[in-house]
């Protein structure tokens, strides 16, 4: 019996010991990454105090316990004392007990709570940065209110992305370091959650909300998180990177982008007529990136979830009714509204989901069209 | 009135009936009782094979046994039948039998809607597994692929199966109101001359405040879910922000019921450690009566701070601080119920058969779990482990020793008195040691996973989160198939042979109460003289 009892003991200590690395080891990955900022230092601050009394409290349990059951046990010959509950200590417990608890719950919440009132007020302040984050089945939209610039994220696909699958975009969110910057999250469609560790916030994307978080980051990096709220198939590709940088190269990256964003929309607006040819092209990258996690690149769609495309009833006849439901999406189905697409886009992808895989209508669509269907 | 007379006296001389009829006709609560307990074994295995399909899944990066729809689909299930299959009707099943011998009463106060509660669940559980298969038939629909927190707008994407769950959801609430009322009837007009309520047995205690919680939230959820039914198929826009709804309105529903759910789970098994540690430390429990109020403590605070599920929605800063504090608050009635047992093994003399081997397991690892909530519970952290494999870990090292391990304690505490045999203490011993470290394995690298930045609910991950899951994955598997070993403990007993002794009235030296004046197994019909207690 004696032996066995130095059985019960060892997995416990190694559990313990396991925990008790957890804490000194903190800087390989087994912890949160360093802060990004004030406010994420101070988050990341209020974790390690609660982990350091919580860890502190299961060493006094377990050790109680062990040595408990180390001694009081009967093999060793030891009488169970019936009048333990009757002592000072057994009349009192009820309430000393409860007072210790109430001590360190102090500690905690009181700690917590001025944290939480820098994490909660976003600064007033009339120059801060808005940044408008969207979340959509399954990619990031992100608007910078005050730069008229808008970036959509992608998660790569795994040849690309290599070693970072899942963890890496086609297109990053680029943000200035000193700035307080103000997000605010919403989303298109189901529940999305924002989240990168080294911002040490998580918030919620809910249609019809609008949520706010802020942040003042002080180092530069490249930070990636992904989306925290199960939003469906494909919750699991919907990674966020963050590349904080100067202001002065933030404002570079600013003019560079622009400058793209303007010569796509003289070129959409333009009265050109385009070819099938120079739309089927530009039609296959778009689709690729923006319907082919839902609708595959081949056309097929995952049924029942998603209806293919090739040789679907909609695809192949009416354009009108093509032009329908890209343009407004269907209601209590995961197919959003692609209104925000300018009208080239629109109409190149509906040309190339009307030529490929062999749906061949040979219809052309021109953005004239586009244009007149809104 | 003559009729019931009747068929009531016949059951009397003619003891059980036999054949099917025993088991679908029953009002006896020691047969109610096991059919409860074989149905959540049934459910545990189901529930088991899913969340080891999910596991394997994750073995490695990448996506390798099944498509991220049937993964979700699995989570799903796998939660709805470990807590409305499993936890619960294992619970009820303990309530069934235990109840009516622990308060000298000869049955439960009402012995048909006993046999309804029951039979109710085959017809739950049908549903159930319907709404898991329904997607792979032509025309089936889509799978559910929202967890098992059914939020819109994602649940009304979900085709037919979301039908099919919310008509289980229902079914299921339906069987655990009436099981509730039954029992809070039964205990308080059946107990024993003399036995007031704080000389009732802790267990008879635990199942008195869960039958309440039951009767409190299950019918918010019941709400909630008709609501989403409406909006899928009425046109309603309760949680549709286009139509002037409101998608956070069914979070909050949810977790009105659900935050108190995990205390109706967590009771019963407080209460059979509250049996177990008396015994085998040959002690009396300490501070009966700070137990109960403890317990009635947990209950209120419980049911008022079921927020802390959404602290990322965006609540205002008063709205957050006060469920943080709340939630907090609820460390001082559970620390003190882990005190007490701790209290009650001190200065004990201690022997460690399995049911108490348990419940040092549950003290230990509930403690662990009960703290890494309590950080859970600090709003600007939580920013962080919400929604990540952090609050997966923490939720099941409450769960499964709170609960699990809780019910597991009380079936081979127990077994002896059901089935007159006691079961084989070396594989008993066994199954907790394999058990309780295949657990540790699988759940406690998940903290780190989380930590780290691993989200919850991802089919997928990045390399980098390899180690933690391949460790986790072969934890799972050892822990899953260790049940197979209960299962045979279970069936060996039940089963008897030369092998195994019987069990005397008093299967354990140290235990106390009436259920233990009666014989093992105990006769069909037990206490039909109410005892008198002092
Ligand atoms: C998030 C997943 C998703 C994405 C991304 C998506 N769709 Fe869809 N799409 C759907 C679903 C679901 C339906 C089926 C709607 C229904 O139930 O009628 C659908 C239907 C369609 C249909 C009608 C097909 C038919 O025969 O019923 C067309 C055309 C279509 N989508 C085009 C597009 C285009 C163009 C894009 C990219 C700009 C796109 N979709 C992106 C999910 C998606
Ligand atoms: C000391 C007591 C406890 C505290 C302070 C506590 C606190 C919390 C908090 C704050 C969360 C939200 C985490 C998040 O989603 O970000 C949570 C999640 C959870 N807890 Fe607890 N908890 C306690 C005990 C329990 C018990 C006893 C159980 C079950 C028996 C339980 C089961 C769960 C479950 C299932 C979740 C996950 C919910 C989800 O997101 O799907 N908890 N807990
Ligand atoms: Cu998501
Ligand atoms: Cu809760």
């Amino acid at each position: 019996m004696c032996f066995k009892s130095i059985y019960t003991i060892k997995p416990l200590l190694l559990i313990l010991g396991v925990l008790l690395l957890g804490t000194a080891q903190a800087e390989y990955g087994i912890n949160f990454p360093e802060p990004a900022g004030k406010v994420a230092r101070d988050i990341y601050d209020i974790h390690m105090l609660t982990m350091q009394i919580a860890t502190f409290l299961l060493i006094i349990v377990f050790s109680i316990v062990l040595y408990s059951v180390y001694f009081h046990r009967k093999s060793r010959g030891y009488q169970a004392d019936q009048n333990f509950h009757n002592t000072w200590f057994g009349h009192w417990s009820w309430v000393i007990v409860p007072a210790l608890v109430l001590g360190v719950d102090f500690t905690i919440a009181h700690g917590a709570n001025t944290v939480l009132k820098t994490v909660w007020d976003v600064p007033k302040e009339k120059d801060i940065m808005d940044l408008k984050v969207t979340g959509h089945q399954w990619w990031w939209e992100f608007d910078y209110l005050d730069h008229g610039i808008k970036i959509e994220s992608r998660a790569l696909t795994e040849d690309k992305a290599g070693d970072l699958y899942l963890r890496d975009v086609d297109n990053r969110l680029v943000l200035p370091t000193g700035t307080k910057i103000r997000f605010l999250h919403t989303s298109a469609d189901v529940n999305h959650a924002f989240w990168v560790p080294e911002l040490a916030f998580k918030k919620d994307a809910i249609a019809g909300y609008v949520t706010e978080t802020w942040i003042e980051m002080d180092r530069e990096g490249v930070f990636r998180g992904q989306c925290a709220e199960l939003c469906g198939t494909w919750h699991s590709r919907m990674p966020i990177v963050v590349e904080a940088v100067s202001p002065e190269k933030f404002a570079e990256w600013v003019g560079k982008e622009k400058a793209v964003e303007e010569a796509a929309a003289a070129e959409a607006s333009s009265e050109k007529s385009w070819s099938k040819e120079e739309l089927m092209a530009k039609g296959e990258a778009l689709f690729n990136t923006k319907c082919a996690a839902c609708h595959q690149i081949n056309g097929t769609g995952l049924p029942p979830a998603f209806p293919p495309l090739k040789g679907s009833p909609i695809a192949t006849g009416a354009i009108v009714d093509h032009l329908k439901i890209v343009l407004n999406g269907k209601e209590g189905t995961a197919m959003q509204s692609w209104s925000s697409l300018n009208d080239l886009e629109i109409a190149a992808i509906i040309t190339y989901e009307r030529n490929a895989w062999g749906n061949d209508t040979g219809d052309v669509i021109q953005p004239a069209d586009v244009k007149n269907a809104r | 009135m003559t009729t019931t007379t009747m068929s009531h006296d016949e059951a009397h001389h003619h003891g059980a009936p036999t054949g099917w009829r025993r088991w679908l006709y029953s009002t006896n609560h020691k047969d109610i009782g096991t059919l409860y307990l074989l149905f959540a074994l049934t459910m545990l295995f189901l529930g088991g094979a899913s969340a080891m399909l999910i596991r394997a899944e994750l073995f490695q990066p990448g996506i390798q046994l099944i498509d991220p729809d049937l993964y979700n689909n699995l989570v799903t299930n796998h939660a709805l039948l470990m807590i409305f299959g499993a936890v619960m009707p294992a619970a009820a099943g303990l309530a069934n039998w235990m109840i009516p011998l622990m308060i000298g009463a000869p049955d439960m106060a009402l012995p048909r809607m006993n046999n309804l509660s029951f039979w109710i669940l085959p017809a739950a559980a049908t549903m159930l597994i319907l709404s898991f298969v329904v997607p792979f038939f032509p025309g089936g629909g889509t799978q559910i692929n929202t967890g098992w927190t059914i939020y819109p707008p994602l649940s009304v994407q979900v085709g037919m199966s979301m039908d099919f769950l919310i008509f289980a959801i229902h079914l299921l609430g339906i069987s655990s109101i009436l099981a509730s009322i039954n029992i809070i009837v039964t205990l308080l007009n059946m107990r024993a001359p003399g036995m007031t309520l704080m000389k009732m047995p802790m267990f008879c205690w635990t199942w008195l405040v869960t039958a309440f919680l039951l009767i409190l939230v299950v019918p918010v959820l019941a709400g909630g879910v008709t609501m989403l039914l409406f909006d899928r198929h009425f046109g309603t826009s309760f949680f549709d922000a286009a139509g002037g709804g409101d998608p956070v309105l069914f979070q909050h529903l949810f977790w009105f019921f659900g935050h108190p759910e995990v205390y109706i789970l967590l009771l019963p098994s407080i209460g059979v450690l509250s049996h177990v540690i008396p015994t085998f430390a040959r002690k009396p429990l300490f501070g009966y009566r700070s137990m109960v109020g403890a317990m009635l403590a947990v209950a209120t605070i419980g049911m008022v701070v079921w927020a802390h599920h959404q602290y990322t929605i965006g609540m205002s800063l008063g709205a957050v601080t006060y469920f943080m504090v709340g939630t907090i608050l609820i460390s001082i009635p559970v620390g003190l119920m882990v005190f007490n047992f701790i209290a009650t093994m001190w200065r004990g003399a201690m022997t460690f058969e399995t049911p108490m081997l348990f419940a040092i397991g549950i003290i230990l690892m509930f403690t662990f779990g009960g703290l890494s909530g309590v950080m859970l519970a600090v709003v600007p952290a939580d920013m962080q482990y919400h929604d990540s494999m952090f609050v997966v870990a923490h939720f099941h090292y409450v769960l499964m020793p709170g609960a699990v391990f809780g019910l597991f304690a009380g079936v081979f505490y127990w077994l002896p008195k059901w089935t007159g045999n006691m079961y084989n203490e070396r594989l008993g011993k066994i199954f907790f040691w394999i058990n309780v470290i295949g657990f540790n394995i699988t759940f406690f690298p998940q903290h780190f996973l989380g930590l780290a930045g691993m989200p919850r609910r991802i089919i997928d991950y990045n390399v980098m989160f390899t180690e933690f899951n391949v460790m986790s994955s072969i934890g799972a598997m050892i822990f899953g198939l260790s049940h197979l070993l209960f299962l045979y403990i279970v069936i060996q007993t039940i089963r008897g042979g030369r092998s195994l002794k019987k069990s005397e009235n008093k299967s354990w030296e140290g235990a106390k109460g009436l259920e233990w004046e009666v014989g093992s197994p105990p006769a069909f019909h037990t206490w039909e003289t109410a005892p008198q207690i002092k």
